[in-house]
């Protein structure tokens, strides 16, 4: 094998891993966008869309995409739960003790998934075959053309959503004043809980289109979420191209440093652009300053 | 008055039932046993903890040892040091156990060596880590298999394979890198040569990078050492690059679980394994051939589930202890001192000769070699 097709193999290995780090990083930025926190319970539910697909296939026996739909659903409900028991009751908490009461929903529903579904792996069968396809002397998994294309179509019904519907404009008018927002009569509590049903959709889609390929056990979320949250912060917190710049940026780095240097670095790629950024840019590397905007 | 005439005909009546027991059996031989039922190592101590009990009733039902009923009193350690030497202390000082099984894994066997050299209560271990019984302790013996003796078996094979370039892709846990270690301390004396030596952590899902860069380096055979899930993701990854080096595995995947993972990725895939998962292929003149179907198909009668080699570690100990107790008595001192003298006792793990320099006593024959062939384990002769 040439150098060529190396140099390819890892740039395509890189924006798989990527095109997932974004779609993670998309659930941060969401319910950011909506409620100025970070949830840090982000991971779990990447977890949870992909252990409860498993379940569904493997004890109700339904077919693959009845079983996705009702595995969204699953997540999508574990989110309002999470939204009306642990974010709600708190009215005048300030951000950081959200914050923090995400960590501590994270843990538990982590917990609460190794109780039910136990501490082993599984595999979800991939959606259109096992067999690779070739790219210029590189391969690269059916799957993550499924990836590819599931993330493009989120962005891009992300970037609608937020730009033009009334709603999303509604969930953004939130995020900069939920005062003011409240007294033009947008009702700030319904777009809260909505941003947490949209942050868990998505997060629980992308840990369902990635199991197949990475498999999924009870604490795939603490990694995968850690990653998402590196791609949102170098995009900015934003909903958009940003983040996905950032987990591309990420994953290619990881996989050019693995493949150069040492596979023994590769988390710590991750991390050290993540402080970098906090360092020099924290308003993310494709943002312009806030006060730029308002 | 008539209260107090019934407590004591009462009192009167249970000691009376109680000395009656206590005159018609011999008090039952207690064995301690420490393993890590929950906690992280859960997967080891489970099957450990049901084994143990399982032959314990089984030699209890046969009229148990010399007439006499053995105790087993199990402990969690959870998989934490500080919990097995709790467990260890109250096993010697409150139960007072002629002898101790367990614990799973190797830092908790490392932990409640100092507790049972200084009381003096014969150890065997369970758990893999060769320094446990490297220096040889007085009193501790253990059945798990080295890494070094795959190792060995491994190369024994690629050897007569005239195979003798590799590539190595190891975890960063403790299992990776003590196989790593192993891998590259005995590549000389096989005539092996390490053109690649690559990483991956423990919760990685993607190792294509690693693999590329393998693949460059003009290795023969890849041998991956790591535990589930790692070396699946690996296997689907050389698929999907389309590598066609040979794929070894270590023994730490022998379970049908990575199979399962794996799923088509993992045809061809060859490992060394203890004989648990290929017993019913054995020929009828393997030594181990006996306990190892008597292990097997008791384990599927009584939890209805497959046995494994860790459940086999806990099989051998108890055995081991068992026919020492049957030699030598129940006391702590005799039962070391015959355990010490086993010889050619043909168990689950392999064939175990301890000595006083010894206390492992297995060599590289207790591992063979398994491809994956259909979904299913093979023994390669």
């Amino acid at each position: 094998m040439d150098n060529t097709s190396q140099f390819v193999q890892y740039v395509l290995s890189g924006l798989s891993n990527g095109a997932i780090y974004a779609l993670i990083g998309f659930g941060f930025a969401i319910i950011h966008n909506a409620t100025g926190i970070i949830n840090f319970a982000q991971g779990e539910f990447v977890m949870l869309g992909g252990m409860s697909t498993i379940f569904i296939l493997s004890f109700l026996s339904l077919p693959l995409v009845p079983a996705i739909v009702l595995a969204i659903i699953f997540s999508t409900l574990v989110g309002i739960i999470f939204e009306r028991l642990a974010i709600r009751p708190l009215k005048n908490a300030t951000p950081l003790s959200l914050v923090i009461i995400t960590i501590g929903a994270s843990i538990f529903i982590r917990g609460a998934a190794m109780l039910i579904w136990g501490k082993d792996t599984h595999a979800l069968p991939a959606f259109s075959g096992n067999n690779p396809l070739y790219i210029s002397g590189a391969t690269i998994m059916p799957q993550h053309l499924w990836i590819f294309g599931i993330t493009i179509l989120i962005i891009i019904a992300n970037k609608l959503f937020f730009s033009y519907s009334i709603i999303g404009k509604a969930m953004r008018a939130c995020a900069y004043n939920a005062h003011a927002a409240s007294l033009v009569g947008i009702d700030v509590k319904i777009m809260v809980l909505l941003s947490f049903v949209v942050s868990a959709a998505i997060g629980s889609m992308a840990g369902i289109i990635i199991a197949p390929l990475t498999m999924t056990a009870y604490d795939v979320g603490v990694m995968l979420g850690i990653k998402g949250f590196c791609a949102v912060i170098i995009g900015g917190m934003s909903s958009g191209l940003g983040t996905v710049l950032g987990g591309l940026l990420i994953g290619l780095l990881e996989s050019l440093g693995a493949g150069y240097i040492s596979a023994s670095y590769k988390d710590a790629v991750a991390f050290i652009i993540l402080l970098l950024i906090l360092f020099i840019r924290p308003e993310g590397l494709f943002k312009q300053k806030e006060t730029q905007r308002v | 008055m008539t209260s107090r005439f019934m407590k004591l005909f009462s009192a009167a009546i249970l000691f009376v039932f109680l000395a009656g027991t206590l005159a018609f059996a011999a008090p039952p031989i207690k064995v301690g046993a420490l393993f890590s039922v929950s906690g992280p190592a859960a997967f080891l101590g489970e099957p450990e903890r049901n084994t143990a009990q399982m032959v314990v009733d089984e030699i209890n039902k046969a009229g148990g040892v010399k007439g006499r009923k053995l105790e087993l009193i199990v402990i969690d350690t959870q998989g934490d040091p500080a919990k097995a030497v709790q467990g260890a202390n109250k096993l010697i000082k409150d139960d007072k156990v002629s002898a101790i099984i367990g614990p799973s894994t190797t830092g908790d066997s490392m932990a409640i060596i100092p507790v049972v050299e200084k009381a003096g209560i014969p150890l065997i271990s369970c758990a893999a880590g060769s320094k446990i019984t490297e220096p040889v302790k007085k009193w501790v013996f253990k059945t798990a298999q080295n890494d070094a003796l795959a190792v060995a078996r491994i190369y024994e094979y690629l050897q007569a394979k005239k195979i003798n370039k590799l590539a190595i892709l190891t975890v960063s846990d403790g299992f990776g890198s003590s196989g790593r270690e192993q891998l590259v301390a005995h590549a000389k004396e096989y005539g092996m040569e390490i053109l690649s030596n690559e990483t991956y952590g423990p919760k990685d899902t993607d190792m294509t990078a690693q693999l590329t860069k393998i693949r460059a380096g003009g290795a023969q055979a890849i041998i991956c050492w790591g535990t589930n899930p790692g070396p699946a993701v690996v296997a689907r990854n050389v698929k999907q690059l389309g590598i066609k080096l040979p794929l070894f595995m270590s023994h730490g995947v022998s379970s049908k679980k990575f199979i399962e993972l794996a799923g088509d990725a993992a045809e061809g895939i060859m490992l060394p394994s203890g004989r648990v998962i290929v017993a019913n292929q054995l020929p009828k003149s393997d030594p181990q051939k006996k306990a190892l179907l008597s292990y097997v198909t008791g384990y599927k009668k009584v939890y209805k589930v497959e046995g494994d080699h860790f459940g086999g570690h806990a099989w051998d100990a108890m055995m081991l202890l068992k026919s020492a107790i049957e030699k030598a008595g129940d006391s702590p001192a005799a039962i070391r001192d015959q355990l010490e003298k086993t010889e050619k006792f043909a168990g689950i793990g392999g064939t175990f000769s301890y000595s006083a320099k010894d206390h492992a006593g297995l060599n590289k024959d207790a591992f063979v070699v398994v491809e994956i062939k259909k979904g299913d384990w093979k023994l390669v002769k």
